[in-house]
């Protein structure tokens, strides 16, 4: 049994290790900000939630699991507000979506 | 295993601190200072000093990149050109450098239990405090009962800061005599942040007040748990706008605040004497000399939390009322 459970908490890490991995080569890959931040979105989603339920499965029935969803809860919850945010702020502050930006050039032509 | 990880948090910190340097742009360098604050705080948990890493936490790179953001809004965003003397400032630099890495080898290997540090008061503060204070956080127990005195000293620091900080930007043009339209409403019309904010904002605060009253037994106290509670409001001024904010906590109440936490710790000090004590011990406030020293802990910290709070929060409303 506990060997099943460090088995499947060790897919988990390296699962959510790999889409942390797949998010920071995103941000620095991607063409424009709206883009990049859907790239690092996945370090706080999809990420968050296979590391820390890989820790969880190491921690047990335990006052440290109790802790850990009261952060994925908190992650959950920030997370995507504050990209909402950020976009919106980028936004307000004229940063255009690439492809948009290039349909504009196309019609000033 | 910790080894490798600490040399790797140091690494990313130094990296870090040299982009500091580079950048010309204030904002990024602002974002970058909150970095390096989560780095050291960070390899401070590795070190098990986790009472240090949790304030570095919520101090470092939690208030002050507020406070630097709320400065950065009165300023521009780009740094002036330098004409300074370059080569003058590298040799100063250097010279310090190479001082520095000298004195490190004198310093005791990592871990070395022969250290001093670890033969000096140590032991005595671990194998007397379950004797005399009876709390398991031996590190809240000699920050406050102890070392009591460096605390007090610590407050007065904090507060010292606070007015200094008032007296140089000044409260700025009151709320009340402006037009509507040139308050800062905050991000009112922004649906999202708004509504996650208000259910956040309760939470942050029973955050703060657990850690103010668990100090005793984990990490916390009221450095960290004053800058978590201060955080919060900030939170919700910067969601409802500044009238709001001012209108729970107005700048009169906030000055209390401030000048609070020396006072109730000075009474507290004060009390021990009154009571045929020393200054700061706390053993002569309850029949019980260690339900004495709990309860001067608890009344230490709660006066550093209030000071804390009181002081960011006036630097918070200073630095946003300079910028009407």
């Amino acid at each position: 049994m506990t060997t099943l459970i460090d088995i499947l908490s060790w897919v988990l890490l390296t699962l959510g290790g790999l889409s942390v991995l797949i998010g920071g080569i995103g941000a620095l890959r991607m063409p424009d900000l709206y883009t990049r931040m859907h790239a690092a979105s996945v370090t706080d989603s999809i990420g968050a939630i296979l590391v820390l339920g890989g820790v969880m499965l190491q921690a047990g029935f335990s006052l440290a699991t109790i802790k850990l969803i009261a952060v994925l809860l908190f992650l959950l919850l920030t997370s995507p507000t504050s990209s909402n945010a950020l976009a919106s702020a980028a936004l307000l502050a004229g940063t255009r979506p690439l492809e948009e930006q290039a349909q504009d050039d196309e019609a000033q032509k | 295993m910790i080894v490798i990880f600490g040399v790797f948090l140091l690494t990313l910190l130094v990296i870090t601190a040299i982009a500091i340097v580079r950048t010309d742009n204030l904002f990024v360098a602002v974002m970058l200072m909150g970095i390096a604050s989560l780095l050291i705080a960070g390899n401070f948990f590795l070190l098990d000093a986790a009472d240090v890493a949790l304030t570095e936490a919520a101090v470092g790179a939690g208030i002050s990149t507020v406070l630097f953001l709320s400065a950065l809004a009165l300023t521009s965003e780009r740094e002036r050109a330098k004409s300074s003397n370059k080569v003058l400032s590298l040799t100063v630099v250097a010279a310090a450098a190479l001082i520095l890495i000298y004195a490190t080898f004198d310093k005791p290997r990592f871990g070395d239990p022969q250290a001093p540090v670890q033969t000096h008061v140590a032991p005595w503060y671990l194998e007397k405090t379950p004797e005399y204070i009876d709390i398991p956080n031996v590190v809240t127990a000699v920050l406050g009962s102890f070392r009591g005195y460096d605390t007090l000293g610590e407050v007065f620091v904090v507060f010292t800061a606070g007015i200094g900080v008032l007296f140089l930007l000044g409260s700025g043009v009151p709320l009340g005599s402006l037009p509507r339209e040139k308050i800062n409403e905050g991000l009112r019309h922004h649906l999202i942040p708004r509504v996650v904010g208000r259910v956040l904002i309760p939470f942050i605060l029973l955050f703060g007040l657990y850690v103010q009253f668990h100090g005793e037994y984990g990490p916390g106290g009221g450095f960290q748990a004053g800058a978590i509670i201060a955080a919060a409001i900030i939170l919700f001024a910067l969601l409802e706008g500044e009238r709001r904010a001012l209108s729970v906590l107005p700048e009169r109440v906030l000055l209390g605040l401030m000048a609070f936490g020396p006072l109730l710790y000075g009474a507290v000090g004060v009390a021990g004497i009154v009571l045929g004590g020393n200054f700061l011990d706390y053993s002569v406030l309850s029949s019980d000399p260690v339900k004495g020293q709990q309860l001067g802990i608890l009344l230490i910290e709660a006066g550093v939390g209030v000071t804390v709070t009181g002081v960011l929060l006036g630097i918070f409303h200073a630095f946003a009322a300079r910028g009407r």
